[in-house]
């Protein structure tokens, strides 16, 4: 497979992936000797979505990671040390050990939305960031992710509709591994790909080998293009596979053991390796070199997060309310003027252009109807092949609805 | 100058802020082309076009949401829902999203959601709610509750401009019933600040919004019968001004709380626990409280104003309380 981008990129790919897993790893042992408080989640065979999709986006997008996106806020520059001492509930954490997990954020500088734990909830948001971008003239896209489970959400169904409606810059990630805690796609929906969600709003999408990371950046990359350029708000589906259980707690025996070998051998981070081996990229002094940073990275993070004191109690009382601790601050890019009246002042009518009679319509009869695609019928290419065939390109939405000017 | 309804304020506030501020913007169902199903938005899409007021589809979590998104990127978004009821079907984005923010990860919300809520207007199970206290319970949200145009246009006003979420719930019957003329120019109305209205020695009644009106009303009949009630508007009723409570106890020794909200768990129990902590020695009575009854808002006229209270029911609680 070819890719467009440069050697370093290519190596701060590899990076980015091997510290995910690697800094997991580590919480995993921190985890057994009971350092860790509460839950830990993993991405373990997940980590080329979470980079793949954060590498294509620019410094001034907005993100919102899910549980398993450590590696989207590693890209976004935070480091080791942020996502230990989360998980450590200590003082020195971003959010002062008032949260843990990835549920932490930088709003003025990385533009990083905390998450918070219910399903869907950031698709909306996001989608007002991006709408807040367009109307500040920003050039912004805003990306966030979410799991196949998460897909069944009124909050998803409500967001991704006004996003699309809105034609938001907007790409969501639609990490598909299989399994929601214990239950499968198949008791989730009557779907084989959920890509096929976005058909109903109207908006792009694409299915892409969630486990390439090359292919994963190259659709990310195309997708964010698009909805930069005001075509709208993407999905991307990525097939990917669970490799461990929900988190820590779960041994995952739900989970057939040939599900899990079959996957294995699609190793994303080993899939990589060769990539870079077959194509030039690096050697394995490189490989070396990278690989010996990174522990190092790593071991300094846990000793700090390990020395870092827990929060002083009382600061459990503080913070409820902004007192004016921090700035409410807009960062326009276009003159006021053009959103103040006497410009902002229209005509307030609609221009409805076809009265929504059914000879305008397309024709839709009753056995088109019967004849409509069936999920899961047994004949279809698997997922994997199906997923490098369509990883080019962005599927077009059966009938696209008629261009309503943005913010109408 | 002209007298002002409480609906004109709400609206005047929202044309001020907006020409104030472009950071400012209206989300919501038909707030737009249609001014808002109450015209509480009437000529805002004309005067400031379809960036800043922008109809949505029928969709409240995504409303909020996107207001939330809206506020990170720092604007300043007043999401509207057509009806307060439909407030139920946003409650996560509220109560985890929004409240949460500032005190998870120093993320301000500056918010305003705002809309009409309460009975009296045979409006039924599903159009008269009073929703406060699911937010009252919530901190990091702010909860004003106006009484009169007056305080609608300033606290609103404070609303905008304030850096927390804030919930503002406007009461549909007294959208055109009350008026009253309003200062020319700018001013704001305090958030968290309680009001006297009446002044009393004998008991004190605790109102807001709607039940404020009515407890004026029975303050007029009670001093036909010698009895001097002191009449307090909350105005917010999170956060709550304890000062003025205890102030007002401290000088009648009585308290009776009126509010349209259900019985249980309303904002009167809450106030209850406050006074019997911080001032009990000052009571000379019970705390009385004259509320709803809990039950879900009834349909027929004979039922809802049997739900509802009013003045006489206020009346004769307050008696009680005065010859206790
Ligand atoms: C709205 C909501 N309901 C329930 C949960 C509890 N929960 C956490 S993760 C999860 C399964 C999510 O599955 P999926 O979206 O496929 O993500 P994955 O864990 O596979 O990454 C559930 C049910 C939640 N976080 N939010
Ligand atoms: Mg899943």
């Amino acid at each position: 497979m070819t890719s467009a981008l440069t050697r370093e990129q290519h190596l701060d790919l590899y990076y980015f992936m091997r510290l995910n897993r690697e800094l997991e790893e580590q919480m995993v042992r921190l985890f057994r000797q009971n350092k860790i408080v509460g839950g830990l989640y993993s991405s373990l065979g997940q980590e080329a979505i979470s980079v793949g999709t954060a590498y294509a986006l620019s410094p001034g997008d907005w993100i919102a990671p899910m549980i398993r996106n450590i590696g989207a806020l590693l890209v976004r520059g935070f480091k080791p040390r942020d996502i230990l001492t989360q998980h450590m509930a200590r003082h020195t954490s971003p959010t002062l050990g008032k949260d843990g997990t990835s549920h932490f954020g930088d709003l003025k500088s990385r533009h990083v939305v905390s998450p918070i734990s219910m399903l869907g909830d950031l698709i909306p948001v996001m989608t007002g960031i991006a709408m807040a971008g367009r109307y500040l003239g920003q050039k912004i896209v805003t990306m966030t992710w979410i799991g196949d489970g998460g897909t069944s959400t009124g909050a998803f169904h409500e967001g991704l509709n006004l996003a699309a409606v809105q034609k938001a810059a907007f790409v969501l990630i639609v990490e598909n591994n299989q399994w929601a805690y214990s239950t499968p796609v198949k008791r989730q929906m009557p779907l084989r790909d959920l890509a096929d969600r976005a058909r109903a709003y109207g908006m792009k999408s694409a299915i892409v080998d969630g486990n390439d990371v090359v292919a994963v950046e190259r659709t990310a990359r195309e997708a964010v293009a698009h909805a930069r350029a005001g075509h709208g708000p993407v999905l991307i589906e990525a097939k990917t596979m669970r490799m461990r259980g929900h988190a820590q707690h779960d041994s995952a025996e739900y989970v057939p053991k040939e599900m899990l070998e079959s996957w294995k051998k699609r190793d994303p981070l080993d899939c990589y390796e060769q990539f870079l081996h077959q194509n030039k990229l690096w050697d394995a002094k490189t490989k070396k070199e990278i690989d010996a940073r990174i522990a190092r990275e790593i071991q300094a993070d846990v000793e700090f997060a390990e020395n870092s004191p827990f929060p002083p109690p009382e600061l459990a009382e503080q913070g409820v309310y902004c007192a004016g601790c921090h700035t409410v601050e807009a960062d326009w890019k276009r003159p006021k003027e053009e959103v103040m009246p006497p410009r902002s002042s229209v005509k307030p009518e609609w221009p409805i252009q076809d009265y929504g009679d059914l000879e305008a319509a397309p024709k839709r009869t009753a056995k088109s109807f019967v004849h409509g695609r069936q999920a899961g019928n047994g004949t279809r290419p698997t997922a994997a092949s199906k997923a490098t065939a369509k990883s080019k390109l962005l599927k077009k939405p059966a009938r696209a609805p008629s261009p309503a000017k943005a913010g109408r | 100058m002209a007298e002002t309804t409480y609906l004109e304020a709400i609206r005047q506030a929202l044309f001020e802020e907006m020409d104030r501020d472009p950071a400012v913007v209206l989300i919501g169902e038909d707030v737009g082309v249609y001014g808002g199903a109450f015209r509480v938005s009437a000529g805002l899409l004309e005067r400031f076009g379809w960036e800043r007021v922008i109809d949505t589809p029928v969709s409240e979590t995504a409303i909020v949401g996107a207001a939330i998104g809206m506020g990170y990127a720092g604007l300043r978004p007043v999401a509207e829902m057509q009806f307060i009821d439909f407030i139920a079907c946003c409650f996560n984005q509220i109560t985890n999203f929004a409240a949460k923010s500032h005190y998870r990860w120093g993320a301000p919300v500056p918010l305003v959601l705002r809309g009409p809520c309460g009975g009296g207007v045979h409006g039924g199970p599903f159009h008269s709610a009073n929703p406060e206290m699911y937010f009252v319970h919530t901190p990091g949200l702010k909860v004003v509750c106006p009484a009169t145009p007056y305080d609608a246009k300033g606290l609103l006003k404070s609303a905008i401009r304030d850096n927390n979420p804030v919930l503002f719930f406007e009461h549909k019957f007294l959208y055109r019933r009350i008026k009253e003329d309003l200062p020319e120019g700018d001013y704001t109305v305090p958030i968290g600040k309680a009001v006297v209205r009446r002044e009393g020695r004998d008991l004190t009644i605790l109102s807001y919004a709607a039940m404020l009106h009515t407890s004026l009303e029975a303050a007029a009949e009670l001093e036909k019968e010698g009895i001097e009630a002191e009449v307090i508007d909350l105005r917010t009723l999170l956060p709550l001004d304890r000062g003025a409570i205890l102030t007002s106890v401290a000088k009648t020794n009585k308290l009776l709380v009126v509010h349209e909200d259900t019985r249980t768990g309303g904002i009167a129990g809450e106030i209850a626990a406050l006074v019997t902590e911080s001032a009990f020695e000052d009571l000379d009575g019970p705390i009385r409280r004259v509320t709803s009854l809990d039950t879900p808002v009834p349909y027929a006229p004979p039922l809802e104003d049997y739900f509802l209270p009013n003045a006489a029911k206020v009346v004769a609680v307050a008696r009680e309380l005065a010859h206790y």
